[in-house]
C-alpha cells in the first residue's frame, strides 16, 4: 500500500478535481481519502453514498452546575480565553470560546464545573464510482481538532487499504500550512503539489514545500493554468528545479474543470478524449512511477 | 465598521475582493485599513506593492521547565489536557507547539517550576499601501495554531486604527480560524462560486455564521460558469446576494501577475460599486 497525498497551500488550484480524477482512473486499485475535513468536497465528484457513519469525539467544554456554584468568580479569573462571564448574577461558560483546558474545573472549590467531551465530527466510509471506496469526514461546528480528525480519517483509510490489499490510498489534503496540513502529510509515500501559474500560486507553493521538506517527504508537482501567465509558470519551474521536484504535469487554463464540476463529474468522465483528460492520465502514470521508485 | 471577507472553499476570490475593495474605497478618500488574517498563507501583500513600515514579533506564552526547584511530582503532566507536557522519571518535557497557553500547569505547580515565557509564533507586519494602511499576520512555518496570531492581528488593527473602516481577509474553511476572524465583525461577506463545491462549502459557512448569530451576505464570483444552484440556495434561504462578479479570463490574467483589477476592468468595478452601496446600507 502506498499513500499519495495531494496538497496545494492555496485553495482553488484544482487539487480536489485532480485527486478525484486519479481515484476514478485507478478504480478498485485505489482508495480515496478526503483530508480536507474543513471543506470536504471530494465526495461530490465521486458519488459517495455515506454508507457507514462513526462519531468522532475530541476536545472538551466546561459547563457550570448552577446548583453547586457559589459564584465566587475564581473560574473567570483563571480563564485565559475569556470564556466565563457573569450574566444576571450567574457565571456561565461561552462554549465557543472555551478551549477545554480544565483549569477552571481543577480550581473550582465546590466542584461545580464539569468537562463534557464534544462530538467534533462524523467519519464516513462510502462506496463510490468505479467500484471503489472512500473515507471522508465532516467537521462539527467550531470543533478545533481538525488535525486529529484528519489523522483518524487517514488511519481508517490505511487500515482499510491494507486489509483489502489495495495498492494506493489517494489523499486529498487540506490547504494552508497549519495543524490539518501537517497531519495530512504525515507518513505520505509521495506528495503531489498542485499549484497554478499565478503570483499567489508560487508564494503558497514555496511555503507548503518548506513544510514538506521538514518532513523529508518526496514530492512532485502539477502546474495548473500554466498558460495563464507563462512567465510565472517559468518562475515556478525554476523554483521546482532548485528544489529538485519533478514536474509531472502542466495543464492549460481550461473551463472544463468547472464544467465537469458543475455536472458533479470527474474530468475523465466528462470527456474522456479531451486534451485535459489525456494530460491528467499522463500525470497519473508519472506519479505512479515516482511512487514506486 | 468591521467587515470580514470569508469563504468556505479556498480559491474563490477572497483576496481579490479584499484588496480591490479596500483600494477602491480608499481611493475615494475614505479612511480604511485592510488586515490579512489568512496567516497560514497570507497573499494580500502580493497585490498591494506596499512599503513595510513596522514588524512586530508575535508570541504566545508557554511554560519553561526549571529543573532546580522541580520535585518531579508530575502534577503538570496530569493537568495538561493537550499532551504538551510529559513527565519523565528524571525530567519534564514541554512541547510548545501543542501548548494552548492556559497557564494551568504554571500556576498550579506547587514549586513554581514552570514559569511562562514567550515563544515566537509569527509576525505582524504593518505596511503603507498607496493610500491606506495594510496589516498582515504571518504564521511561522511549523507552527500549528493560527488562532492566537489571528486574534493578535485583529487587536493590533483595532488599537492602531480605531476610527477606520476595517476589512478583514479571513482564512478559508469553517473551523476555529474563520470563527476567530468573523465573530466580532459587524458583517461577513461570504464569497463563493456557482459550482457544487462552492455550494457545499457555502452551506457549511452559512451554518457557521448562523450559529455565531452573525449578519452575512454572499458574493458569487466567476458568475456565468457553473450552474444555478448557489443562486437558488440563497433565494431559498433568504440570503442577500451582494453582487455577481462575471467570469472573465482577463481578471484571472491580471490576478496571476499580482495586479489590481478594478481600475482596468469595468464590470469588475461595477461589482465593487454594488458592494460599496450594500455596505453603505449596513447599520
Amino acid at each position: 500500500m502506498r499513500e499519495i497525498v495531494v496538497v496545494s497551500g492555496k485553495g482553488g488550484t484544482g487539487k480536489t478535481s485532480l485527486s478525484a480524477s486519479f481515484s476514478y482512473l485507478e478504480g478498485q486499485n485505489a482508495l480515496a481519502c478526503d483530508c480536507d475535513v474543513d471543506a470536504a468536497n471530494m465526495h461530490l465528484l465521486l458519488e459517495a453514498n455515506f454508507k457507514n457513519q462513526e462519531d468522532f469525539y475530541s476536545g472538551e467544554v466546561a459547563i457550570i452546575n448552577e446548583e453547586l456554584c457559589k459564584n465566587c468568580g475564581k473560574c473567570a479569573t483563571v480563564c485565559r480565553f475569556d470564556a466565563i462571564h457573569l450574566i444576571n448574577g450567574q457565571y456561565k461558560v461561552d462554549p465557543i470560546s472555551c478551549e477545554g483546558c480544565h483549569y477552571c474545573s481543577h480550581i473550582c472549590k465546590p466542584n461545580a464545573i464539569d468537562m463534557i467531551t464534544q462530538k467534533a465530527g462524523d467519519i464516513y466510509t462510502s462506496n463510490i464510482k468505479n467500484n471503489t471506496k472512500m473515507v471522508h469526514a465532516k467537521l462539527g461546528f467550531g470543533a478545533e481538532n481538525s488535525g486529529k480528525l484528519v489523522a483518524k480519517v487517514k488511519q481508517n483509510a490505511k487500515i482499510m487499504a491494507l486489509n483489502g490489499d489495495i495498492k494506493y490510498v489517494i489523499t486529498d489534503g487540506s490547504p494552508g500550512i497549519g495543524c490539518p496540513v501537517i497531519s495530512s502529510l504525515s507518513g505520505a509515500n509521495l506528495v503531489v503539489l498542485v499549484t497554478e501559474a499565478t503570483i499567489t500560486g508560487l508564494h503558497d507553493l514555496q511555503r507548503v514545500q518548506k513544510l514538506v521538506k521538514t518532513f523529508n517527504l518526496k514530492a512532485v508537482c502539477i502546474i495548473n493554468k500554466y498558460d495563464l501567465n507563462k512567465k510565472m509558470s517559468e518562475q515556478i519551474e525554476a523554483y521546482l528545479k532548485e528544489e529538485d521536484i519533478k514536474v509531472v504535469g502542466k495543464l492549460p487554463y481550461d473551463e472544463t474543470f468547472t464544467k465537469a464540476l458543475a455536472q458533479a463529474q470527474t474530468i475523465i468522465e466528462y470527456d474522456k478524449n479531451s486534451v485535459l483528460a489525456n494530460l491528467i492520465q499522463d500525470s497519473w502514470k508519472e506519479i505512479k512511477n515516482e511512487v514506486i521508485q | 465598521m468591521k467587515i470580514t471577507i470569508a469563504s468556505g472553499k479556498g480559491g474563490t476570490g477572497k483576496t481579490t475582493i479584499s484588496t480591490n475593495l479596500t483600494s477602491y474605497i480608499a481611493s475615494q478618500g475614505n479612511k480604511i485599513v485592510l488586515a490579512d488574517l489568512d496567516v497560514e498563507e497570507p497573499n494580500s501583500a502580493l497585490f498591494l506593492k506596499a512599503d513595510l513600515k513596522k514588524t512586530t514579533i508575535s508570541n504566545k506564552m508557554v511554560p519553561r521547565w526549571e529543573q532546580k526547584s522541580c520535585t518531579l511530582c508530575g502534577k503538570c503532566a496530569k493537568l495538561c489536557n493537550f499532551n504538551a507536557i510529559v513527565a519523565m522519571p528524571t525530567e519534564i518535557l514541554v512541547f510548545p507547539e501543542l501548548c494552548h497557553s492556559c497557564y494551568a500547569c504554571s500556576e498550579l505547580c506547587p514549586t513554581n517550576s514552570l514559569p511562562m515565557t514567550s515563544q515566537r509564533i509569527g509576525e505582524i507586519k504593518e505596511f503603507k499601501a498607496k493610500d491606506f494602511p495594510f496589516i498582515e499576520g504571518r504564521l511561522d512555518l511549523g507552527q500549528e495554531m493560527a488562532v492566537p496570531l489571528i486574534s493578535q492581528t485583529i487587536k493590533y488593527t483595532q488599537e492602531n486604527y480605531p476610527k477606520y473602516i476595517k476589512i478583514f481577509d479571513a482564512p478559508p474553511g469553517t473551523s476555529c480560524p474563520v470563527i476567530e476572524a468573523s465573530r466580532n465583525s459587524n458583517f461577513v461577506i461570504l464569497i463563493t462560486e456557482a459550482t457544487p463545491f462552492g455550494l457545499n462549502d457555502l452551506t457549511l459557512a452559512v451554518e457557521t455564521m448562523r450559529i455565531l448569530d452573525q449578519n452575512f451576505g454572499v458574493i458569487i464570483n466567476r458568475h456565468g460558469i457553473g450552474n444555478a444552484s448557489v443562486e437558488e440556495y440563497c433565494l431559498k434561504e433568504n440570503i442577500p446576494i451582494i453582487t455577481k462578479v462575471k467570469n472573465d479570463k482577463e481578471v484571472a490574467k491580471l490576478y496571476s501577475k499580482g495586479e489590481l483589477i478594478y481600475n482596468k476592468i469595468d464590470h469588475f468595478k461595477n461589482s465593487l460599486d454594488e458592494i460599496v452601496s450594500f455596505i453603505g446600507d449596513i447599520k
